[in-house]
């Protein structure tokens, strides 16, 4: 073989090998996959709500509506290691606990695995106790049976606050 | 405030055929190219060996289609590059100690072995439905490990080669146990600090801003660094004592967040070190080594010498920065070329670009477990997935640190790399379940979290059968095609 030819073959598959690395981070590029996390526009506002609620719970920035006039479009973790998150209200139950088949998932050695849901009925939402050790609280009240929830009240899950919002 | 939303998942299964074809060209391509340089023809051999490597990588990539639709479609890929990439490279020393007289067939055995490893990879995918069954069986992988680490020791089974005591011979084969005891080490950890993690990261005092753990959570990384302490005695090995000491602590890192663990794990290991190379000569040894490797006393000394590492050196700077071609160089003159110095090996045919190429390989590889773990939803498969990552990523450091002087040379293999089959089998059964595990990570969320609407799955073909085997009591069965089912589905 030609002194050309070896050289040509060298670089060849140098430049191969490289080829393959840009390839699989271009595929690894493309992967995103879990769930996305996007901020909205007013972030500046969430910040200090959250702040404001962990000082003062009662006195958060939002007014709350009355409960009759408002129909709740999203769950909202006001309080806990998950403070922000949101979800969005559809047309099935959302399941909170440990387990990691919950649509929130709590890690939080106080509540069970499977520990709450909330489910829709009607128009309105309601929350419900699975039998959970350390309960689940609406208000100060250890909930016992289904609760019609409100909007804007509070639901504690171990160390977490949840509520609903228009 | 941030809404959280489920993304649109990509089985990608076709991205991983697309890689897989790169991978096998790059592992063919390079034994073409040493069989040109060196022979001028292709052998016979070498369209049965092509033909032996595509119906692997094939056979698994149609099995992960079946059994892990959703797995890493990057994982796989790299993993029979690099394979293919040692191969060529054991098969190009092979001819060197050939047409110097010598009878060796090590590339053929190699073969056998990633044939046996890929096999074992495919009854692991097929066996391990779930990885988290593994957690329940924590305590047995932890006496399987101590187990298998002590196996040298038993008479009559235990070898020792170089001064180590680490090979067990069976029926003429030679095994390193401690290869696979660090996957049963890694299932262990991960199990046991899955439990254990908020005593190890919450209660103890804080001291200077650094949150010290109390001194009985200390016991188990006292123990395990004790073990590695007679493993480093006993069996004269300080890779292998390296290597789980070095699992353990990035493992308790990884589940307590804690620096002061890692500081802790470096004092003690620094003083192990400082003990060992004072009490033993071949520990103290390396250290000359590593410190004046050109030093002639120490270049000609007989057992212990540098002799390996400079020679490595010098092959690695013969390579420069585009190196000498497949087949072109010499780095049959370094004492286990095939083995431990394939890295200089390939360094030096393939230079500082090739070697880098390779490097980017393994970053990709280890990345791509560290996403794992970051995308699975359980503590266990998070903990299992990086300490599986961190053992590649942290033999590649001890080796390549050693060849390269950063470090004293131990002696580790390179993952999927170098020649030895105990090495191989082990690091295939550890892209087994990091495959299950990513499986479980990108597989789409049992329930949407934006209410009703479904997740999408791109390709149809890709629906998995519903698992029947037993799962634990919190898995939720994929919900299947159908998005009205999911919410009954899932309260029970």
């Amino acid at each position: 073989m030609s002194e050309l030819t070896i050289t040509l073959l060298r670089l060849g598959y140098l430049a191969a090998l490289w080829l393959f690395v840009l390839v699989a981070i271009g595929v690894l590029r493309r992967d995103i996959y879990g769930t996305r996390v996007s901020t909205r526009a007013t972030e500046h506002r969430g910040q200090r709500s959250r702040v404001t609620t962990s000082t003062a719970p009662s006195n958060g920035p939002e007014p709350r509506p009355r409960p009759s006039e408002a129909r709740a479009t999203r769950l909202v973790v006001t309080d806990g290691n998950l403070t922000g998150t949101t979800i969005p209200l559809g047309a099935s139950a959302i399941l909170i606990g440990r387990a990691a088949a919950c649509t929130l998932v709590l890690d939080d050695d106080y509540a069970s695995s499977r520990h709450a849901r909330i489910f829709p009925q009607g128009d309105q939402w309601v929350v419900e106790d699975l039998g959970s050790t350390n309960g689940t609280f609406v208000g100060s009240e250890r909930l016992v049976e289904p609760l019609v929830l409100a909007v804007g009240t509070p639901v504690r899950i171990g160390q977490s606050v949840l509520e609903l919002q228009r | 405030m941030a809404t959280v939303e489920p993304g649109t998942t990509r089985t990608g299964r076709a991205r991983e055929l697309g890689l897989l074809v790169g991978a096998v060209v790059l592992g063919m391509g390079a034994f073409a190219q040493v069989e040109l340089a060196m022979n001028d023809t292709l052998p016979a051999d070498f369209y049965l060996s092509t033909a032996g490597l595509i119906v692997l990588a094939t056979a698994l990539h149609l099995l992960v289609r079946r059994v892990a639709p959703f797995a890493d479609q990057v994982i796989l890929p790299v993993a029979v590059a690099l394979n293919g990439i040692g191969l060529a490279m054991i098969h190009r020393l092979d001819l060197a100690e050939q047409a110097s007289g010598r009878t060796s067939e090590l590339a053929g055995k190699q073969l056998g072995i990633t044939a046996v490893g890929v096999v074992a990879a495919a009854v692991v995918l097929v066996v391990l439905r779930d990885h988290r069954v593994l957690r329940k069986r924590a305590y047995l992988a932890m006496v399987l490990a101590i187990g298998l680490i002590v196996l040298p020791f038993v008479p009559g089974l235990g070898v020792a080669n170089y001064g180590a005591r680490i090979w067990i011979s069976v029926a003429g084969f030679s095994l390193q146990p401690a290869e696979l005891a660090k996957i049963a080490l890694a299932i262990f950890f991960a199990g046991y600090l899955v439990t254990n993690r908020d005593t190890l990261a919450l209660a103890g005092p804080r001291v200077l801003g650094v949150q010290l753990p109390r001194a009985r959570d200390l016991g188990p990384l006292i123990v395990v660094w004790a073990v590695c302490l007679a493993i480093l005695v006993l069996q004269r090995d300080l890779g292998t004592s390296l290597l789980i000491f070095g699992l353990f602590v990035a493992m308790l890192y990884v589940a307590t967040e804690r620096i002061s663990w890692i500081a802790i794990g470096m004092v003690l290991f620094a003083g192990g070190a400082a003990l060992a190379a004072k009490t033993f000569g071949h520990v103290a040894a390396r250290f000359d080594v590593w410190l004046n490797p050109m030093d002639p006393a120490i270049y000609d000394r007989a057992p212990g010498g540098s002799y390996q590492l400079v020679q490595g050196l010098f092959g690695l700077a013969s390579g420069g920065l585009f190196g000498t071609g497949w087949g072109q160089g010499h780095p049959d003159l370094v004492t286990f070329a095939e083995s431990d110095f394939i890295i200089a090996a390939l360094g030096e045919e393939l230079g500082l670009t090739g070697l880098l190429g390779v490097l980017m390989l393994y970053v990709i590889l280890v990345q791509r477990g560290f996403r794992t773990a970051i995308g699975v939803r359980d503590g266990f498969g998070k903990l299992l997935a990086s300490g599986l990552a961190f053992v590649i990523a942290w033999q590649v450091f001890v080796v390549v640190g050693g060849i390269t002087r950063v470090i004293p040379l131990t002696g580790l293999t390179t993952p999927f790399l170098a020649y030895g089959g105990s090495s191989l089998l082990a690091n295939w059964i550890i892209v087994a379940i990091l495959l299950r595990i990513s499986d479980a990570a990108r597989r789409p969320a049992p329930l949407p979290v934006r209410g009703g609407s479904a997740p999408v799955i791109h390709e149809a073909s890709a629906t998995p059968e519903e698992d029947a085997d037993d799962e634990p009591d919190d898995a939720v069965p994929y919900p299947g095609p159908e998005p009205d089912t999911q919410a009954t589905e899932v309260i029970r």
